[in-house]
This record gives structure tokens, C-alpha cells and sequence, in this order.
């Protein structure tokens, strides 16, 4: 029997605001000392009050809306209550059966063509503090106790590891575009819970469901689920039944295994947050909302395709990152005239071997090249200035030091020789130089001209026109 | 000057004319406490160097020509708001040595007005009690008769006022823990309407209920009390937007034509014939003062009991969920994490403590909560709305603040639920979120007795103006304990 994976997944996104979801501590903690982004409120000391960050609000609803879901007019926070060292008040305020937004979708790009997965809801709520387990003991880090978090769950829609490996990497792309998420999955910017159950597959009933927690990157996601969708279809291939239950990840042995049970027998009673008052939300709110969104990676794929007749592939690469798809536009509009199509080919092929080279992101690097940069080299090129080895060079001695292009070739003299004269004894000094291959080229072999062509382009240090050159070389051999 | 007979207002006028000074009254405030408050016990913790340092810039403040009504009066703080630099205890073993790290709204404004905070007062654990005798540490007597109860869960701040110890002081009520008090002690008690006053600072209980408001001796030292701490806060977002009145300004004296109702299901079964005549008699004497007497009708009023030992304690439970030993306060040692929560828990909590935790925890459990924790706010929509009908006919409710007068200590400790009855006429005010004062309006049994006046959201100005008006009129409110220095003991 064939059997299937059913997913749903839960995507946890610290949201980038200056502050923390109810105070005035700074939530950028990356590179701060333990416990110094602290104060009475996101310690849970006795008597503090959370405050609402409505930047916060704002931008859980942009997310919101940019997975193509509703946003709720009565929306309000809950409590939800557990006993853990990292929940400083013992209760997290979240959402529960109001939350801002609900019923979207994300379409994700597989082998066989677009999946549409269905959002069940966006919710908002606040991030815990961290533990850190050690040698004496453990300690808690409350520097991340109160950033602003938002929760997406989807509906059970992904069917393979695959699919889910497509919707986190989608997810990642969509809230760092819009600028709700900074994306760094190794700051743990995102964590991720999953569930999944197999089913003979051509029946509609789900299986038994397994979760599993806490999972803090896309990679963990997919092997995790290989695992386990494997697992699930051995027992249930083998005859036997699963139980329900939440599995961990464990990394480095690289399986899942059952959680102790006791620590996992919650129930939350959640009831209404009483120290936030309830959100009463506004069309003209939502409206302002969604006039905030940047055109969403989507539509910027399609009209890249559209407008600069891209291939897919091209339009996906430069819309990975909105700062790439900027660059690229902007490159276009600078460009001078010269083709997108060749734009896009330096942008994707030279300009990110040299940023993945670098380690630089290309917000930073644009300071340097600048995306003129690209229409100017192209017309050297076209107009003969420079030849292509040397535009190479050219682009990168640019990306390095954010000099333009002209005047690169001329402080570096790599101007093209195009004068034929110069050309030419140039190509005679190789046919001097280089007898064995003359009489290879005379006894017929033709190819041989190319390995002089390249004595000329050396002896020029790459500035002959290679066009040129070979002209000139046929006319002293064939003279 | 007789510290025990002064009123803040005269206090102010004393010191405007520079016949006392802050200092003066704030050592007759320590010398007072030195001499009864072994036998009343209303104060955990004096500050008497604190207190002296603030009169002394209180005196500064009086020299340059501009104090606040309240400069250099001394006060009294409940020890459930966060005062920094002092243990704020709550009444509990659990913060039993934790010192606050920041002042609590209210606390932030009397400093600002440079008032005289003398030190904190003993209370029920966390507020949870109508006698003070859920206090972790001490028994708070009441002045008219040390053998009785002060009321609750502010006891320690109503007596500190009826003792002559302070001039005001500012109590916490959630279900009735000022205004019951002020009654049993025969002081003046203010309960704002919800979000009058910031509750930054002021450790949770009820969240939804809970309330800072002050305790005088006059009806005028609460609004001067209440002008100085009300308003909004940007640290709290229940504390209302609506502007602040000078409500000392509205004492006028005049209750001519003002329509009082009189709701008929606040004259409970039970009630005690002292306090159901003094309370009639004092609705005779407003309605001698001019005052339109309707009968009225709340029909939802024996809803609030049930409804409040749902709501408050569902509240409390995940409030009182962050007392974990992890951070701060008691710590008890165990086998691992979940163990030493437990322990700490068990044993830094009291019975009654315990009790409404695990009530709260049940009414929010899985299964539970529809027939509980919504249910009750479902009810407490009507109770509110009882409230709303009743003030398109009348401007205040008259009743009694509570159907007794003090109780002997220890008769009620082992049976919750006729404690829980204690507060049965200030419950539903606390539900509804609107206002209520208590005045003394008589004696029974040689106890005082209390006259409640609830208004409507954000109309303390009208409550007030009743009250000080009724104090015009009778002389209660001047009544003071006879009450004998008793040495300290070796305690």
C-alpha cells in the first residue's frame, strides 16, 4: 500500500520592531549582555502592566494580509497559562478565539506547479525568555522575554517534506520582504512546530496525529519530517497503530523521540487578557494596512517575467530578496537603455558569486556598485570599449572599491585595443612566436588559431579586441 | 493642633499659615504610632527617617510658596502597591523580603506632591479577605474595640486613619476592601470608578476589579486624595483618558433636588437591626437635606457573590502564577524545577490564598470555562447594566456598606463563606466598575457603621458632594476611639 503524509505546520516569526510587544525594552538583544533589555513589565515583576506596541499590531496585521487573510474587526489577547523558568509571569499573552487575522493562503512553487496552502490564522503574541543549560545548573536570559512574536498555523494542506521545506522557505521570504521579520533563523527569528500523520493514500480520513516542537530551522523541518513520515509508514505498514503524541527533534542523532508525557499535559485555560483592553479594528485601519505592503514577491516575479520577458527562473532568482528585485529595477531604470535580460545575467551570475564570495548582502554592496554600474559596463561592452573577460574584471574591481566602471578602464588603461594596426603585430609576433602551431593551423587543423588568438589576447594582457585579433591572425597566416 | 482630631484640609490650611510645620506632623504621626499601635497593628513597616526626610522637603516645598494640598500630609500606603527601596509584602510569606524596584503610579504622584509616606500597611494576604486576618504577619485590631476585626482587605490602612495614626491612606478594593473597612473602622473610604486610578504598581489580584482608593476622615480629605492620584497613565491601559476634576471644587453642601435611590435588594436578610436603622436614618437625613428619596431596584444584586468568587479568583489564579521562587521572593529548595515551584508555592501562600487559587484554576479549566468563567461574565454584563437602567432614574444609590459591624476576631475565620458574605453590598459595585464611598453614619453596639453611596462611572464628584454634605449635617465622622497607649512588648 502507498501511503501519504498529511502536514500542517506552526511558524513562529519574531516581529522587527525598535520595542518589545508590552514595554519600552529594546527588542534587538542579538548582541547584548544577559539580562540588560529588562524591566519591570517583561520580568513579570508584581504590580507591572503590559502596554500594547502598536507598531507591533501594525505590522502582524501587514503579515497578516500579505498571506491573503482577513482581518478581524473584534480582536483581543488572552492569557495563556503554564508554569515554565523562561514564562516570566507564568502566562503568555497571545491569542486564542479572536485572533487579528484568519482564512489565507501561501502559494509555494513545487516540481509539478503552484500549491496553494491554507492559512488557518496569523495570531499575535509575545516571546519567552531563553534558557541556557549548563554544567552548575541552568540559566535564563530574559532579554528575548516580551519581543513581539507572531504565530502562523496553516491548515493540514503540505503533503510531503518537500512541500513543507517550500512553505517555511516562502514564509521566511515573504515576512523578511515586507520587513516584518529579520530572517535570521540561527537568532532563532523563526521557529517552527510541525504536525503530521500518514494515510493510505486515495483516503480522506487523517491518520494519527504526531507534533513535533521547537524546531529552529528550515533544514531541521525537512529532515525531521523524512524521518518521520518514514517512521509513521513503518509502524503502519507493519500493522500497528500509532498514538498521538509530541515528538522531539533530536539534531544530532537525527530522529524523533516521544516526549516525556507529564510535561506536555497542558491545558492553558486561557480567558481574556484584563489588563488590554480589546482592539477594536477599523476599515480604514486595514485599508492603511495594506497600502503599507511593498508588492509582495508573487506579482513581482510575474511582472518581472511580464514586463522584462525574463524566464522564470531569472524572475525567481532576482525576487528572492526584495533588495535584489530593487537593485535589479533600479539597474534597469539606470541601465541606459541596455536589455534586462542582461542585467538580470550580470546580477545573477557575476554580482552573486561575488556577494556569496563576500558574505556581503546586497543592500550593503549597492553603496558600492552602484546599480548603474551594470548599464554602464554593458554599454563598454557593446560599444566596444572593453571586451568581456575584462568587463569581468571590471565589475569586480567595482564591487570592491565602488569606483565606476569608465573610469576603472581608463585609471587601469584596459581599454580595448581596437586599433589594427596594433592588432596586428600583436598577431604577428604570435605567429613568430609560435611555429609548431602555425604548422599545425597550415596542415589544416583550424582550431589551432584559437590557442593564438589567446597568445594575442595575452600579449595585450586581455585588451585586444578578440574579433580583431582573429582577423588580423588569419591575414598574416593566410597571407 | 490635635494631630488625632485633624483633617487633611486643616492640616493644609495649618501649614499654609505656617502654624505647623510637615516635620511637626509627621512626629505627632510617629509619636501617635509609637504610642497605639502595639495594640492596633496597623502598620508592617515604618519608615520614620523616610518620613521625616520627606517632611523636611515638604517644608522647603511650603516655604517657596507652592504645596499641593497634600505637601507634607502624612499618609499611609496599603503594602500592595510598590514603594521603592521598601519590601512591598502583600500580606504574604511569599515577598516577604522583596523590595520593590519601582513606586507604583499612585506612589509617584504623592511623591510628587511631596505628601508624607510614614510606612505600609498590614492587610489580607495578597487582598484576599474582608479582615485583615489572612495577614501572613500580624492581627490588625479595630481602634473601637481591639477584640474585633478592622474589616478588610485593607484593614491596616482604615485603622491607621481611625487610630489617629495618619491623617489619609490610600487601600486597594476589589470586592469591597476599602470601602467595607472605612465602615467597620468608622472612617471615610473612597472606591474610584475602574481605570479612575493607575494601577501600575499595584500588585494584581483581580485585574478586572482592582481599584487603589483613599481612606480620611472626611469626605473632602477623599477628593483631595483622590484629585492627587487619578488620572491617566501611560503605563497602564485601563486607566481611563477622562479628565480629572477638582472634586474638592464640587463640595457645595447642596443635595437639593438630587434624586437618591434606594436599592430595595441591598436590605439583605441577615442584615443587623443596628446597622439597617442607622443606615435608614441616614437616608432620612439627605432626604432632611433636600435630597429626593426613590425606591429603586437592582434586580441581579444576588448575582454578585457568585459571580465575583468566579471572576476574581480565575484572575488571581494567573496573576499569582509568576510567585514561582524563580525570580524573586520565597524559594524553596526541591529535586528539580516543577518541584521547587510546587514547594514555594505550597508554602508561601496562605489557606485562603491557596483556596481562591485553586477556584480560579478550576473555573478556567478545559470543560469548565463556559460553565464557569463565561457564564460569570455573561451575569456581570447584567449586574452592570442593573446599574445602567438604575442611574437613568437616579443620580446615587444609597445603602449599607456591609449588613455588620465588626466581628470578634477569629468568629469567622473557619467558615469562608460568611466571610465571603461580608461584602455582599460592595460587590456589585466592583462588578459594574463604578464608584461607591463609605461614611460613617452611626453606631451599633457601641461599633461604627457604614453608609455606602455609589454613583455613577466617573461621577465620584456626586458621591463625594453627598457625603460631604451628610458630614455637614451630622458629626460621625468627628467621632474618634478612645483608644489606651499600650506599651510595646517583646515581640
Amino acid at each position: 500500500m502507498e501511503y501519504e503524509a498529511v502536514i500542517g505546520l506552526e511558524v513562529h516569526a519574531q516581529v522587527l520592531t525598535d520595542s518589545k510587544m508590552f514595554c519600552g525594552c529594546s527588542a534587538d538583544y542579538a548582541n547584548a549582555a544577559p539580562n540588560t533589555h529588562v524591566c519591570p513589565v517583561c520580568l513579570g515583576l508584581p504590580g507591572s502592566l503590559p502596554v500594547m506596541n502598536q507598531r507591533a499590531i501594525e505590522m502582524i496585521a501587514m503579515a497578516g494580509l500579505a498571506l491573503n487573510c482577513s482581518i478581524n474587526h473584534d480582536t483581543f489577547f488572552d492569557r495563556k497559562n503554564y508554569f515554565y523558568v523562561d514564562l516570566p509571569s507564568s502566562y503568555q499573552r497571545s491569542q486564542y478565539d479572536h485572533p487579528i487575522s484568519t482564512a489565507g493562503w501561501l502559494d509555494i512553487e513545487t516540481s509539478t506547479g503552484t500549491r496553494r496552502i491554507g492559512v488557518t490564522r496569523a495570531h499575535m503574541e509575545e516571546d519567552t525568555g531563553k534558557l541556557t543549560h549548563g554544567g552548575d545548573g541552568s540559566l535564563v536570559d530574559y532579554n528575548r522575554s516580551g519581543v513581539p512574536l507572531m504565530e502562523v498555523v496553516s491548515e493540514p494542506d503540505i503533503r510531503s517534506s518537500e512541500e513543507a521545506k517550500l512553505y517555511c522557505a516562502k514564509m521566511r521570504q515573504l515576512l523578511v520582504w515586507i520587513g516584518v521579520n529579520s530572517g535570521n533563523l540561527d537568532e532563532g527569528a523563526m521557529r517552527f512546530d510541525v504536525n503530521v500523520s500518514v494515510r493510505p493514500r486515495g483516503t480522506t480520513a487523517f491518520g494519527t496525529k504526531i507534533e513535533i516542537k521547537n524546531l529552529n530551522s528550515i533544514r531541521s523541518v525537512e529532515r525531521a519530517l523524512i524521518y518521520e513520515i518514514e517512521r509513521q509508514t513503518k509502524v503502519l505498514a507493519s500493522g500497528q497503530t500509532l498514538q498521538q503524541e509530541t515528538r522531539g527533534w533530536d539534531e544530532d542523532k537525527g530522529i524523533t523521540e516521544p516526549q516525556r508525557s507529564k510535561e506536555l499535559a497542558h491545558d492553558y485555560r486561557y480567558f481574556p487578557e484584563p489588563d488590554l483592553p480589546p482592539l477594536a479594528i477599523s476599515e480604514d485601519w486595514t485599508t492603511a494596512r495594506r497600502a503599507e505592503l511593498p508588492e509582495l514577491p508573487d506579482a513581482r516575479r510575474q511582472r518581472f517575467e511580464r514586463e522584462y520577458a525574463l524566464s522564470a527562473q531569472d524572475a525567481a532568482l532576482l525576487t528572492s530578496e526584495r533588495s535584489v528585485a530593487e537593485y535589479f529595477e533600479q539597474a534597469v531604470t539606470a541601465g541606459q537603455g541596455q536589455p534586462a535580460k542582461a542585467i538580470a545575467n550580470w546580477i545573477t551570475g557575476e554580482l552573486f558569486r561575488l556577494l556569496n564570495d563576500s558574505g556581503e548582502t546586497i543592500g550593503v554592496v549597492a553603496a558600492r556598485l552602484q546599480p548603474a554600474f551594470i548599464g554602464e559596463l554593458l554599454g563598454l561592452i557593446k560599444g566596444g570599449t572593453i571586451n568581456g573577460p575584462t568587463a569581468k574584471l571590471v565589475f569586480e574591481e567595482s564591487f570592491r572599491t565602488g569606483s565606476n566602471p569608465t573610469s576603472i578602464v581608463d585609471a587601469k588603461g584596459w581599454r580595448q585595443i581596437s586599433d589594427t594596426s596594433a592588432v596586428r603585430q600583436f598577431a604577428e609576433q604570435a605567429v613568430d612566436a609560435n611555429p609548431k602551431v602555425v604548422n599545425d593551423y597550415r596542415a589544416g587543423k583550424t582550431q589551432a588559431i584559437k590557442f593564438l588568438v589567446g597568445q594575442v589576447m595575452k600579449a595585450s594582457k586581455g585588451q585586444a579586441n578578440p574579433q580583431l585579433a582573429e582577423q588580423a591572425l588569419h591575414e598574416v597566416l593566410d597571407a | 493642633m490635635d494631630f488625632q482630631k485633624l483633617t487633611i484640609a486643616e492640616a493644609h490650611t495649618l501649614l499654609q499659615a505656617r502654624e505647623a510645620s510637615a516635620v511637626e506632623l509627621t512626629e505627632a504621626a510617629l509619636e501617635r504610632i509609637v504610642a497605639v499601635d502595639n495594640a492596633v497593628k496597623a502598620f508592617l513597616d515604618i519608615d520614620d527617617e523616610g518620613a521625616l526626610e520627606m517632611a523636611r522637603a515638604a517644608d522647603e516645598r511650603i516655604a517657596h510658596g507652592n504645596a499641593r494640598p497634600l505637601t507634607g500630609i502624612p499618609l499611609a500606603i496599603k503594602d500592595v502597591l510598590c514603594m521603592r527601596g521598601t519590601t512591598t509584602t502583600c500580606g504574604s510569606h511569599m515577598l516577604e523580603e522583596w523590595v520593590a524596584p519601582y513606586d507604583a503610579m499612585a506612589i509617584t504622584k504623592l511623591k510628587a506632591d511631596n505628601a508624607v509616606l510614614l510606612g505600609k500597611t498590614n492587610m489580607d494576604e495578597f487582598a484576599m479577605g474582608s479582615s485583615t486576618e489572612n495577614s501572613a504577619f500580624v492581627m490588625t485590631r479595630n481602634p473601637w474595640d481591639v477584640a474585633r476585626v478592622p474589616g478588610g482587605s485593607s484593614g491596616g490602612s482604615a485603622a491607621a486613619v481611625a487610630a489617629g495614626e495618619a491623617l489619609g491612606s490610600l487601600g486597594t478594593d476589589t470586592g469591597g476592601s476599602v470601602r467595607q473597612p472605612a465602615a467597620l473602622c468608622g472612617v471615610t473610604g473612597l472606591k474610584p470608578t475602574y481605570g479612575r486610578v493607575s494601577r501600575y504598581g499595584l500588585v494584581a489580584f483581580a485585574s478586572s476589579l482592582d481599584q487603589i482608593g483613599p481612606f480620611a476622615r472626611t469626605a473632602r480629605d477623599c477628593a483631595l486624595l483622590l484629585e492627587a492620584i487619578a488620572g491617566a497613565d501611560i503605563n497602564d491601559s485601563t486607566a481611563a483618558r477622562e479628565p480629572v476634576s477638582n472634586y474638592a471644587a464640587m463640595l457645595d453642601g447642596n443635595v437639593k433636588g438630587l434624586r437618591v435611590g434606594v436599592p430595595q435588594e441591598y436590605f439583605v436578610e441577615g442584615m443587623e437591626p443596628g446597622v439597617e436603622a442607622a443606615v435608614r436614618a441616614a437616608i432620612e437625613t439627605l432626604r432632611d437635606l433636600g435630597a429626593e428619596i426613590v425606591e429603586v431596584s437592582l434586580p441581579h444584586t444576588s448575582y454578585a457573590l457568585p459571580v465575583y468568587y468566579i471572576v476574581a479568583p480565575a484572575e488571581a489564579s494567573a496573576n499569582l502564577a509568576r510567585f514561582n521562587g524563580v525570580r524573586y521572593g520565597l524559594h524553596v529548595e526541591g529535586e528539580n524545577v516543577i518541584d521547587e515551584m510546587e514547594l514555594t508555592r505550597g508554602q508561601g501562600f496562605g489557606a485562603e490564598v491557596r483556596r481562591r487559587i485553586m477556584l480560579g484554576t478550576y473555573a478556567l479549566s478545559a470543560g469548565y470555562y463556559d460553565a464557569y468563567y463565561k457564564r460569570a461574565q455573561q451575569v456581570r454584563t447584567l449586574i452592570r447594566r442593573d446599574f445602567q437602567q438604575v442611574f437613568a432614574q437616579v443620580d446615587v444609590l444609597a445603602a449599607a456598606v456591609s449588613p455588620t459591624i465588626a466581628f470578634e476576631i477569629g468568629a469567622k475565620t473557619d467558615d469562608p463563606l460568611a466571610m465571603y458574605l461580608s461584602d455582599v453590598l460592595t460587590l456589585p459595585a466592583s462588578l459594574a466598575g463604578v464608584p461607591g464611598l463609605a461614611v460613617p453614619c452611626g453606631f451599633s453596639a457601641g461599633m461604627p457603621v457604614g453608609l455606602q453611596l455609589i454613583g455613577r462611572p466617573f461621577d465620584e464628584g456626586t458621591i463625594l458632594r453627598v457625603g460631604d454634605a451628610y458630614q455637614q449635617a451630622t458629626d460621625w465622622h468627628l467621632r474618634r476611639p478612645e483608644l489606651a497607649a499600650v506599651p510595646a512588648d517583646d515581640e
